[in-house]
């Protein structure tokens, strides 16, 4: 973008596409140590292989927008116009990941109905159909 | 010096016909702008599909292990999990590397290395359609998975088979919550095989492998599908944009290649989209 010199751009093309490798190689090796493939009976919890490879996807999301889209060498205003936007779908993803769950409960709510004072006699309150015994 | 305006008037419409409205906004010219703005909303759009990926994924008691599904490798090789999509990740990295360097080339208006450079780029974009038409291949045709049937499950208990397979499972291999299994198809008929629960409130019971989730298949086919389809039409453009460069036209513009440098935004983009689709499917 005429910030920088052929010379330099090149360097930093090269030293971006490296770390994106690397840390691509990282994930998957990360991903695969976690889950218990590469040492027997070793495992590490999801909640942390998970995190971390959301984190790192997000540097490899910076780094390609920043580096590769030259996010970096824009004016202010038009990165503001293009990220703002993105940030509401931090809400977007947390509210439907909820929503998820909370199917999940109707769906064992339905299988499994939670027991109430009318349900010890034959018919279940509240439902509009017996469910069928092989149900489950 | 009335005439002195005029004329840098003039000059400057010749060289830039495409903007007479005054000042660019954002000092970017209006075709990288609206550039900008198609990929923020094709973002939304992905978005919009990973998203109802997550909350269908949360909302199932069971899912199946990405790394037992995408566990092939050209060549008849079995359990390598992650090795082929991690390859493609690979192809498509290089791609977006050698796409920088196009548009790299194209700033010092050096017309044969933007030729050289896009046509690297225009080969990485088909072997990795290549690759994702193995991958379907061999999950549509080998796998039997589909849009409406998923083969593919996850066990809620552990327990022990009673029958075995053929192929990986034999008779008495134990399995523990959470494995998954691929119910094989043999001549138009399917095989899931029947098992005994050895743990939990059914310990005890006999029971068969059930289909997996049915999103998966859905899921899985229209969202590679729908990254597949920007791929394929990244490389049609890249295509007409590697002869135009060639034929000279770009060179007339003297502008730096800004063509070049537009696809190159929409071909790091498509980049972008598949760290998420890859960390989505494959990692997670």
């Amino acid at each position: 973008m005429g910030h920088l010199s052929y010379e330099s751009s090149k360097t930093i093309a090269t030293k971006t596409i490296l770390i994106l490798a690397f840390i691509t190689i990282f994930e998957v090796v990360f991903a695969l140590l976690g889950k218990g493939y590469l040492v027997d009976g070793f495992y590490i919890s999801g909640w942390i292989t998970g995190g971390m490879m959301i984190l790192l996807s997000i540097v490899k999301a910076y780094l390609i927008v920043y580096e590769f889209m030259h996010m970096k060498y824009e004016v202010p205003g038009l990165v503001r116009t293009v990220l703002f936007p993105t940030l509401l779908l931090v809400w977007a993803i947390i509210a439907f990941l909820a929503e998820g769950r909370y199917w999940l409960g109707s769906r064992e709510n339905v299988k499994n109905p939670p027991a109430t004072e009318s349900s010890s006699g034959s018919t279940p309150q509240g439902l509009l159909y017996e469910l069928p015994e092989n149900s489950l | 010096m009335a005439s002195d305006t005029m004329t840098d008037q003039h000059h400057h419409a010749e060289t830039k016909p495409s903007w007479n409205g005054g000042a660019e906004p954002f000092k970017a010219s209006y075709g990288k702008l609206m550039m900008w703005y198609f990929l923020l909303s094709d973002a939304f759009t992905f978005s919009g599909f990973l998203i109802a990926y997550g909350a269908l994924r949360f909302s199932m008691p069971s899912w199946p292990v990405p790394d037992f599904v995408f566990s092939t490798f050209p060549g008849d090789f079995h359990h390598k999990p992650l090795l082929f999509v991690t390859l493609m990740t690979f192809i498509l990295l290089a791609s977006s590397f050698t796409m920088v360097r196009a548009v790299q080339e194209g700033h010092r208006e050096n017309k044969m290395g933007v030729v050289k450079w896009m046509l690297w780029t225009i080969i990485g974009g088909a072997a990795f359609l290549g690759c994702q038409a193995w991958e379907w291949n061999t999950l549509m045709g080998k796998e039997h998975m589909s849009v409406k049937i998923n083969p593919f499950g996850s066990h809620t208990e552990s327990g022990t088979y009673l029958e075995g397979d053929g192929h990986d499972i034999k008779e008495g291999d134990t399995f523990k919550a959470g494995d998954s299994y691929l119910i094989h198809k043999h001549d138009g008929e399917w095989h899931p095989l029947k098992y005994r629960v050895e743990d939990g409130v059914d310990a005890g019971k006999e029971k068969q492998q059930q289909f997996g989730p049915k999103a998966f298949g859905a899921l899985f086919f229209f969202i590679t599908g729908f990254h597949g389809f920007h791929v394929l039409t990244g490389v049609i453009f890249l295509l007409i944009i590697c002869v135009n460069s060639y034929t000279g036209l770009y060179v007339s513009r003297k502008n730096g290649y800004e063509m070049v440098e537009k696809i190159g935004l929409y071909w790091h983009f498509v980049d972008l989209v598949w760290v998420f689709v890859f960390l989505l499917f494959y990692l997670l």
